[in-house]
């Protein structure tokens, strides 16, 4: 699924014209990715969080020299399952 | 940031009123979530994808009581982050 079929269920739902509903659903993500770039988490409740962590500076090495190599700090993005979405997924048979 | 955070925040971007914006954000989440549940993979492109990954089952511990259980196989949903998002992350 791609955004697409995302905005076309919203055209279904709201009855407003396609073009519209893009620019809902454009907007939807941008708001979440401006709020991540921000380093603050988004909680969607039902569904799960996106939570971001700093990883601390450390040292790894390159796997085909070998060599030592300093790592350095890092922002990464984590999807949290939401437990009641986790049990929807497996109760389906 | 939470559901109702992103409601007002939709509705007074774009001018909507906010019950349409509330149908707007569970549609579009609710549309997501069916996607997931239906094993199907879902790409955003520059936010990022959910691909449904499956787990056999196995028998673990309770690391409490160290109690053998058996864990059920299960189907779990991957999140993985798009570049430009990545990218908005990195440089903050």
């Amino acid at each position: 699924m791609t955004k697409i079929e995302i905005v076309a269920n919203l055209y279904e739902k709201l009855g407003y014209s396609k073009r519209d509903c893009a620019n809902i659903v454009d907007t939807f993500f941008q708001i979440i990715k401006d709020t991540l770039a921000k380093d603050e988490n988004v909680k969607i409740s039902g569904f799960g969080n996106f939570i971001i962590k700093t990883k601390k500076e450390r040292r790894g090495r390159n796997p085909q020299t070998g060599e030592e190599i300093k790592i350095s700090e890092r922002k990464v993005l984590n999807f949290r399952l939401s437990q009641v979405f986790k049990e929807e997924i497996n109760s389906k048979k | 940031m939470n559901k109702l955070d992103i409601v007002n925040k939709l509705a007074s971007d774009l001018g909507l009123n906010q019950k349409i914006a509330k149908i707007a954000v569970d549609t579009i989440i609710d549309s997501i979530k069916k996607a997931i549940i239906e094993g199907e993979r879902v790409e955003i492109r520059g936010f990022g994808s959910f691909t449904v990954r499956n787990y056999k089952g196995y028998k673990g511990r309770n690391p409490k009581t160290g109690e053998v259980v058996e864990v059920n196989p299960k189907r779990l949903p991957y999140f993985k982050v798009g570049k430009e998002l990545k990218d908005m992350i990195w440089k903050g």
